[in-house]
């Protein structure tokens, strides 16, 4: 079934969505038994086929600041309960956030009427059975007990030494999420999982605005965050990248801190569709027809997978539709292992379905950055990029810009600041020129969202295009 | 788990509903009591429906409702927010306290108090969006067939194999009420068609899309009914098909005449964000970026953004338009503004906090201190921050029309429809392709283009803008879904444009094997 996060249905990344939720101190975050009891309430208020049920609440609080000054701060307890009713092939999604009796009972009713107008679902695919699913442990109280004082103090590593330092502004942005969420259906299917994680990220900015230096850092576990290390490495990076000059565009090698390779790599998982593959609209389609499953496609050092159990992400085990997650490889050692096969594709071509991952991660090597800079002649380092937009399918071409911190490497060090440029490149081509692979760390996220865990790379021949005079 | 006491609904009528009025002043004492000098609170409810569907198939059916209350409080001069579902008295009396003692926990993080315009005071206001036919009269299997229908035609054209579509439609009900003594309620109903058609070549050497068909709008199903879907579809299936056997352009400088359902998207990123007085003042640093439109005093009356024919208004008044409000999420009634006045920086969007940094700018204008009304906070759930009102490009004093641009150019591309966008983070330099690039010569389209991406400095292009069409051309686009702040949060915003012609502009070629 489609999952039933209407978030989802926004595109917008589901991270910094904090709807899901109901009040911590209420104990409104659902335990295991609670979730199980009221998908089977709502299970008994149907009369249709088949139902599915998604709910999900929690806590979200979260600090803001901008200029050195605090902005916006607040906190939201919503819950959510997403009814899938079904007749046959009819089936339709009501989502809500009331859960009185009579709430639930209007949204079944809704989504059984709206089912039965729908016009028949020629993919529609049975409901699951009872899966077994492996419980992932991703619930710190270091973050479901962050209080709002605590997140004020966490604000001033980076608010003090920029106020005290006469010459930066700080921007800023801690956010805590608290959730439980359960599915369920009228064939014996639950899948259960609660996590909590803490976000932050941090810019600053030289008051002159010739300088700008980012950092940020997520974890399930408050306890395992170093919030003044982040807050550092941001000052750092902001002094450092003052008065850029301008470099001539074009193919650079290029060392790409983790947050650039997350940024840009992250994008190859939407275009894994095994479907859109056979259909002769994917970058893996094979000239003539079908998929490249089996061909090396990228630089033999690189392997792709998810894995929600890996300790650095802990995610939810299983997928919108209920199938358990458990390590996936798509691509091992260069080759092309799998695509995304939904239970319609799977059953579609004989193969068993891959379920949606909720993970993204690279193997690496030992290198650090600092290792790569010392064996670069001459080389762009790169701290993240931004803006990133498809402009060819075909290739997973996209264009982006570097920002907050972009530096020249000369003999092995670095040299100078230098202004951002345009990129127009493809992930695929960067892991096709890779010469060092670094190792892997948890960013605080991707423009995509997600939970990732990438390498820094050094490549050759990245393509930027243009220069831009932003900082 | 805990179940709420009975749900209380807000209203589509014009009246505000008595239990919810009394929820929102409820929440409002307790703030004042809590020791907040100003607060607002907001009861939404917030629905959606999407009918997706793919070829001649139906995809999903999703229907959301979402309700709830947002307190804002401002305590010695900053900011807390509390947000729940629970619409009960506790409720929203946990609400506000929260939000008080989130503002009270921030006081050792403050440096310099927060200030609010003063806004007139609206004690009984209400108001509605312009839609005659409500989404939610219409049954699913009407939008269904509809949809399959209109994917039928479409991939009546060669090679086109694969068409998505889907309908969105959303509803808010706003009730809003702050401590000065606004009490105000709200419908806005919107919506959206989404369509791709894609056509793959014969032999599986290469794809090509075509999409963002048509604006989404602050209307209803009248609307849909206008568009006529079916013709259309079968039009954009032929255009799809027609991309297969286009020419790859040759890179270099190129005269470029830009359609309104293209440069809508331009005027977006690279005039209305960064005119957003947060952006330009820091506030969005760490997410969004911040504008090369500040400080202010140095652009202000000052800068020369553009040409002499680029004048750029804000409001939130065009009917149909998706930022269209009678009064927006601080309780302030949006006014018409410049923001680019014969190619020169004239003003920024802002909120009632924002406009008291540019006093001094509005007091030597003689005008008054006084926000443009651009609050506004996409849930219940979210709070309320400065986002963009309808930023549109005014008409030319010559009656001139797309056809005649096209006509008075040598050597240039015509581009249609919006597709791939990206702008740095001080929205200096971007890059944009569009659905269709028409090749012109001696003032003749003479044929279809493909992999075709401009590349601008901001400035340099609006600089270069030397003709653009008469109000008979001015059409309205937007965007559905324009992401903005931490948490996230998304808004539907129009743009309204002319056909415009800009000069010597640096084109790229994007088709790229390795």
């Amino acid at each position: 079934m489609t999952r039933l996060h209407s978030d989802d249905v926004l595109y917008a990344p589901r991270r910094l969505m904090t709807r899901d939720g109901a009040a911590l101190p209420d104990g409104t975050i659902l335990s295991r038994d609670e979730a199980q009891n009221l998908v089977e309430r709502i299970r008994k208020m149907s009369k249709a086929d088949g139902i599915d049920v998604q709910v999900g609440g929690g806590y979200s609080a979260n600090v803001r600041f901008a200029d050195n000054q605090m902005s916006t701060a607040g906190a939201v307890t919503d819950f959510q309960v997403g009814i899938q009713s079904w007749f046959g092939p009819k089936h339709a999604v009501v989502v809500t956030n009331e859960t009185s009796e009579e709430a639930l009972r209007a949204a079944v009713d809704k989504s059984e009427r709206l089912a039965r107008l729908a016009p028949d679902d020629p993919e529609a695919m049975p409901l699951l059975g009872p899966q077994a699913y492996q419980p992932v442990e991703a619930w710190f109280p270091s973050v479901a007990d962050m209080d709002a004082g605590e997140r004020a103090r966490i604000a001033l590593t980076a608010l003090e030494p920029t106020r005290t330092s006469g010459d930066l502004a700080a921007a800023g942005f801690l956010v805590t999420n608290a959730q439980a969420t359960a599915l369920g259906n009228s064939k014996g299917m639950f899948a259960y999982h609660r996590g909590t994680n803490v976000n932050y990220t941090l810019t600053v900015r030289t008051q002159d605005g010739s300088g700008s230096g980012w950092a940020g850092a997520e974890h399930n576990d408050a306890a395992q965050l170093d919030f003044r290390a982040v807050s550092q490495r941001a000052i750092e990076k902001a002094r450092l990248s003052r008065n850029p000059v301008a470099v001539e565009p074009g193919r650079y090698t290029v060392i790409l801190e983790p947050q650039a390779v997350g940024d840009l790599c992250q994008l190859i998982g939407g275009y894994t569709d095994a479907r859109a593959t056979d259909e002769g609209r994917s970058p893996f389609v094979k000239a003539g027809g079908g998929t490249r499953i089996g061909e090396k496609i990228v630089d033999s050092r690189i392997t792709l997978y998810a894995d929600p159990f890996d300790p650095m992400v802990r995610t939810q085990p299983f997928d919108g539709d209920g199938l358990p997650l458990g390590r996936q490889v798509f691509i091992e050692n260069g080759v092309l292992k799998t695509l995304y096969y939904s239970r319609f594709w799977a059953r579609k071509k004989g193969v068993a379905p891959t379920g949606a991952p909720t993970s993204f991660l690279m193997s690496g090597g030992g290198a650090s950055v600092e290792d790569m800079i010392r064996d670069t002649e001459r080389g762009i380092l790169v701290t993240r990029l931004w803006y990133l937009r498809e402009v060819d399918p075909r290739t997973i071409l996209y264009t982006g810009l570097t920002r907050d911190g972009t530096f020249l490497i000369e003999n092995g060090k670095i040299s100078k600041s230098i202004k951002n440029f345009r990129f127009n490149d493809s992930p695929l081509f960067l892991l096709n020129n890779v010469e060092a692979i670094g190792r892997p760390v948890r960013l605080a996220g991707t423009e995509a969202g997600g939970a990732v865990v990438v390498p820094p790379i050094k490549a050759r021949d990245f393509n930027f295009t243009s220069l831009s005079d932003a900082v | 788990m805990p179940i709420d006491g009975p749900a209380v609904r807000s209203h589509a009528s014009d009246e505000m509903d008595a239990s919810v009025k009394d929820l929102l002043l409820e929440s409002l004492n307790a703030a004042k009591l809590a020791g907040a000098s100003f607060a607002d609170a907001r009861i939404g409810r917030y629905l959606q429906n999407f009918v997706f569907t793919r070829e001649k198939q139906i995809i999903n059916v999703v229907d959301t409702d979402s309700i709830g209350i947002g307190v804002r409080a401002l305590v010695d001069g900053t900011w807390g927010f509390g947000a729940s579902r629970s619409l009960s008295k506790d409720g929203v009396v946990a609400a506000a306290r929260e939000a008080v003692a989130i503002a009270k926990a921030n006081r050792v993080a403050r440096d310099r108090a927060v200030e609010l315009a003063p806004a007139p005071v609206y004690p009984s206001a209400t108001w509605k969006s312009a839609y005659e036919i409500d989404p939610w009269s219409i049954p699913v299997e009407q939008k269904a067939d509809l949809l399959i229908q209109a994917n039928s035609e479409g991939m009546k054209a060669a090679n086109v194999k694969f068409v998505f579509s889907g309908f969105f439609f959303r509803k808010m009900e706003r009730n809003y009420a702050n401590t000065d003594g606004s009490v105000i309620s709200q419908t806005i109903v919107q919506s959206a068609l989404q369509q791709q058609f894609t056509a793959v070549s014969s032999d599986f050497t290469d794809f090509q899309n075509r999409g963002n068909t048509l604006p989404p709008v602050a209307r209803g199903w009248e609307w849909v009914l206008q568009q006529n879907l079916l013709e259309n579809s079968r039009k954009w299936g032929e255009e799809a098909s027609e991309k297969l056997k286009a020419k790859p352009v040759e890179v270099g400088r190129y005269d470029l005449v830009l359609h309104p359902s293209h440069l809508w998207l331009t005027i977006h990123e690279s005039v209305a964000h960064p005119t957003e007085l947060d952006r330009a003042m820091g506030y969005e640093a760490n997410y969004a970026g911040t504008s090369f439109v500040a400080p202010p005093d140095r652009f202000l009356g000052k800068f020369r953004y553009g040409s002499e024919l680029m004048n750029v208004v804000g409001d939130r008044s065009q009917v149909g338009a998706l930022a269209t409000v009678g009064y927006d999420d601080e309780g302030v009634a949006p006014d018409e503004f410049t923001i680019i006045r014969n190619g020169i920086v004239n003003d920024y969007q802002t909120t009632r906090e924002q406009a008291t940094w540019l006093r001094w700018w509005y007091d030597r204008e003689k005008r008054p201190t006084r926000s443009h009304g651009c609050s506004y906070a996409d849930s219940w759930s979210s709070v309320q921050f400065q986002r963009m009102p309808n930023v549109s490009l005014q008409p030319g004093a010559k009656d001139l029309t797309w056809e005649d641009l096209i006509a008075a150019t040598d050597k240039g591309i015509a581009l249609v429809g919006d597709a791939s966008f990206s702008i740095d983070q001080q929205r200096y330099n971007a890059q944009f392709s569009g659905q269709m690039a028409y090749e012109i010569k001696s003032g003749k389209i003479v044929g279809l283009l493909k992999d075709v991406a401009y590349q601008i400095r901001t400035p340099d292009f609006w600089g270069s803008m030397d003709m653009i069409g008469g109000k008979r051309s001015y059409e309205v686009w937007g965007s559905f879904f324009d992401g903005k702040g931490q948490p996230g949060q998304v808004n539907a915003v129009s743009h309204g444009s002319v056909p415009a012609r800009f000069r010597n502009v640096n084109v790229i070629n994007t088709g790229r094997k390795a």
